[in-house]
């Protein structure tokens, strides 16, 4: 098949979607992650839960929206990712379950508490540091037999100094997206929010360094065929990136600002995954050198017609209603945590 | 065929097992969640301290039953492209777009709203929090919708061909395919089934306060919510289970054979109960009712089906070995799942009978364990009901029903993940049982909390009620005794105490 309107749109829709989570699920896994750094009592590990509380499964179900409408969109890449990287995609399943029930049920129940604690804690980190391995996976390419099945070794053949470097890249970035919100939703003056504004610049710098590392590596050292037209874009992306960065340092620096902070955090993140669709189109999945079958593109994998001009209106119909409750909860809860806030119901 | 060393088989058990667990966290919270709804208005409305109790009792138990509904219904998302990539190949043009419709236009609509619900109480008005719990309601719902428009176009495929190349399913008609002929029934069978399990659930909460001599005032009230809506939705399940058995009768005749133990063409009479001597093709019982199915299928007594061994000589139906199918599990499930109906009925009737009438209940002992232990039935009777639709439509996963499109089926050992090894299922299905351990023993622990704790008024709400009642806030220190030694009055003990 060759390009049509629809399935170029349907593949920046995905990344928008992997964006969307990118940005939004990031700070609150961050959040997990820094959750047994930052918060020294229980009082302050109400706090980090709370300020996620309302907002965490709205941010989760991105990644569901994402997994759909690739499904939806493209399902040869969709079985290939989630089929061949099967174990790592489990891991990632098993920490959203803990963790999506640790944050629930910590409050409830004390006694478990040290159990809860540490479930919330690996089952942030486990997606924060995995999603970015398998994005490195699809980057890099991975070996695929003709009808599109992973071919290497189970979960090993996955990590290479390369992908493992683009999954640090993720978790610098997830825990930098979480500093900065415990930043701007822990009450201020509090040991904990001085913790969590003072590691954003070192998280944010270690980010940099990375994209800088994964950046040069991938260039030199992975060479992936990239779409030249899209030269310009990559760098509109690669700029915005560490514009937003450098602005978010400064925001929190001269300005004191943890909203301005968190926002151009935000714009960074999402630009990544800018960056990311626009050296990867047209292709889904690359097939790495010593592969069978072919790379996996947007013209080989799309839905027919008929189905992404449905999946179309269905987005026309979702997504503004999607803004309209994200404006609502992040409205309705907006401000910092107060004491007040932490007996709920 | 070594079980242990075949990935189709190990993929099969974990998909049942990990979506029959799901599906016990489903019912409660589709079910509960209209218990909860009824509930907020009856407080929006009174304003009353105790059905601020009675609200946030509910809010609590239907939160947390939530979010593990949440968590285990993200595996089956993912289970698609992880353990049958061959399947999600096939059907990804039509079966993906419901599964993204759901999230976008179902899951952030729950989620948001359930956000309100859990921490919304003192930040939105009355007006929006019970606007709130109606809407995680209907989000549920209209999941269960998408959900169940893929599940009826694998039952019976419409709108879509064979592409030219053989290799898969392409969409022709988006909303032939979202309508499919087993949707309506399947999905209004699914929906009021969930119904009774939250009204038996909300029963037998009551029924154990009444057991203990506790919170009487809010078992009752509650009782009467529950028997009114249990008698209600079981009413209309006489319904809905006719328009599936019809649908089952017309486009699934290998599931039909099955449920009914049918080897030979023949005009199905009606069990209650029997055994499939599946070596002898024939059905043990010591009582049938002659040409009952055909009844309860076609309205008249003597229209013949065709049984298993004729189907298995047509083309369509040439995959299916009358040797190996599971047709006594079949019959057995959809027996059960019978079965318990007549429980359901009989406990819904007792129930509104004796709630009504001066709510006798309160003194009928024998009535209150029936109904404590009421919620097994629904539970049993989804459960297999599941089992029988999904058992009795093997060996296909996307089943070629009588007005399904030439060529749109896929037989299950076709499905699953090349990929993917049984050593690997194997490791995936020991942290499954231990993380789904896990869970489902915290949950209850949780839950026995919460139902212990039970409705309790809190200062807060006694003085918000006052405040809107206009008068002082004298009865808010009476209210407190009310609280279960040991237990806080406050939710969220966990800030005070701690986790040591």
């Amino acid at each position: 098949m060759e390009m049509t309107f629809f399935n170029v749109l349907w593949f920046f829709l995905i990344f928008v979607l992997i964006g969307g989570y990118f940005v939004l699920d990031g700070f609150d896994l961050g959040a997990g992650v820094l959750y047994p750094f930052v918060a020294k009592n229980d009082h302050d590990k109400a706090v980090v839960r709370r300020s996620i509380g309302p907002v965490w499964d709205g941010n989760e179900v991105w990644l569901l929206t994402a997994g759909g409408a690739l499904f939806a969109a493209f399902a040869p890449a969709y079985a290939t990712t989630f089929s061949g990287f099967y174990l790592a995609v489990m891991l990632v399943l098993f920490g959203l379950i803990v963790r999506a029930v640790a944050v629930e049920f910590r409050g409830h129940d004390p006694q478990w508490g040290r159990a809860w604690d540490g479930c919330f804690f690996v089952g942030s980190l486990l997606p924060a540091l995995l999603l970015g391995v398998a994005v490195g996976n699809i980057y890099a390419g991975i070996p695929m037999s003709e009808a599109g099945d992973y071919i290497g070794m189970p979960l090993l053949g996955l990590i290479t100094p390369f992908t493992l470097l683009c999954g640090l890249l993720g978790l610098a970035m997830f825990m930098a997206a979480g500093a900065s919100w415990l930043a701007l939703k822990a009450p201020k003056p509090s040991d904990m929010q001085a913790r969590a504004a003072k590691l954003r610049l070192p998280l944010q710098m270690a980010a940099l360094v990375l994209f800088v590392v994964v950046s040069v590596y991938g260039h030199f050292g992975i060479q992936p065929a990239m779409d030249p037209a899209l030269g310009a874009l990559r760098w509109v992306f690669a700029l915005v990136f560490v514009a937003g960065i450098v602005a978010s340092v400064v925001l929190a620096r001269k300005k004191e600002s943890d909203l301005g902070a968190f926002l151009a955090q935000s714009v960074s993140a999402f630009s990544l995954v800018g960056l990311l669709a626009a050296s990867m189109f047209p292709n889904l999945v690359v097939a790495s050198a010593d592969s069978i079958g072919p790379s996996i593109t947007l013209m080989s994998a799309a839905s027919s017609e008929l189905s992404l001009m449905w999946m179309t209106i269905i987005t026309c119909v979702g997504l503004p209603l999607v803004l309209v409750y994200h404006v609502i909860i992040y409205r309705t809860f907006r401000g910092r945590v107060k004491d007040d806030d932490l007996a709920h119901y | 065929m070594d079980f242990f060393s075949d990935p189709v088989m190990l993929a099969r058990v974990q998909f049942a097992l990990t979506a029959a667990y799901h599906f016990f966290f489903v019912p409660l919270t589709i079910g509960l969640g209209l218990i909860l709804a009824i509930n907020e208005t009856r407080y929006y409305r009174s304003r009353d301290e105790k059905d601020a109790a009675a609200s946030r009792f509910w809010v609590k138990i239907f939160t947390a039953t939530f979010a593990i509904g949440v968590a285990t219904g993200i595996t089956m998302e993912f289970s698609f492209g992880t353990n049958w990539a061959d399947y999600s190949r096939f059907v990804g043009d039509i079966f993906g777009a419901p599964l993204a419709a759901e999230a976008l236009l179902a899951f952030f609509l729950e989620s948001v709203f359930l956000g309100i619900l859990l921490f919304g109480r003192k930040t939105v008005s009355p007006k929006f929090y019970l606007v709130s719990a109606w809407l995680v309601w209907f989000g549920s719902c209209l999941s269960a919708l998408w959900i169940l428009i893929a599940n009826s176009w694998m039952q019976t495929p419409a709108g879509a061909e064979l592409a030219a190349d053989g290799s898969k399913a392409v969409i022709t008609d988006f909303l032939a395919a979202a309508t499919n002929p087993s949707l309506l029934a399947r999905y209004s069978h699914v929906v009021i089934a969930l119904l009774i399990m939250g009204a038996f659930v909300a029963m037998a909460v009551s029924a154990w306060y009444l057991l203990k001599k506790r919170h009487t005032d809010f078992a009752m009230k509650t009782m009467r919510i529950g028997a009114v809506v249990g008698i209600m939705v079981s009413c209309v399940m006489i319904f809905t289970a006719h328009a599936s058995a019809v649908v089952v009768a017309e486009e699934q005749p290998t599931k039909l054979a099955m449920m009914e133990g049918m080897y030979d063409d023949e005009v199905p009479p009606l069990y209650l109960f029997g055994w499939v001597d599946e070596e002898n093709q024939e059905v043990i019982t010591p009582f049938a009712i002659p040409g009952g199915t055909s009844f309860l299928a076609t309205g008249t007594w003597d229209t013949e089906y065709q049984g298993l061994n004729s189907l298995s000589e047509t083309e369509k139906y040439g995959a299916l070995d009358p040797e190996t199918a599971p047709v006594n599990f079949v019959f057995q499930t959809y027996h059960i799942m019978v079965a318990m109906y007549g429980l359901i009925m009989i406990t819904a009737i007792l129930a509104i009978v004796f709630t009504l009438r001066k709510g006798k209940i309160q003194n009928m002992k024998w009535l209150q364990r029936l109904v404590l232990i009421s919620p097994v039935f629904p539970l049993i009777a989804i459960q297999t009901g599941w089992f029988t639709a999904e058992m009795g439509r093997q060996p296909w996963v996307v089943y070629p029903s009588t007005t399904g499109p030439d060529g749109v089926a896929l037989a299950t050992d076709q499905a699953a993940s090349a990929s993917v090894s049984a050593p690997e299922l194997m490791i995936t299905m020991l942290l499954f049982f231990l993380v789904y351990v896990f869970l489902i023993v915290a949950w209850a622990r949780v839950m026995g909390r919460f139902i212990k704790e039970g409705p309790v008024v809190s200062a807060a709400d006694s003085s918000e009620a006052a405040e809107a009642a206009g008068a002082g806030t004298g009865a808010s220190g009476a209210r407190q005794a009310d609280v279960v030694p040991g237990f806080a009055p406050v939710d969220e003990p966990a800030v005070v105490k701690g986790g040591e």
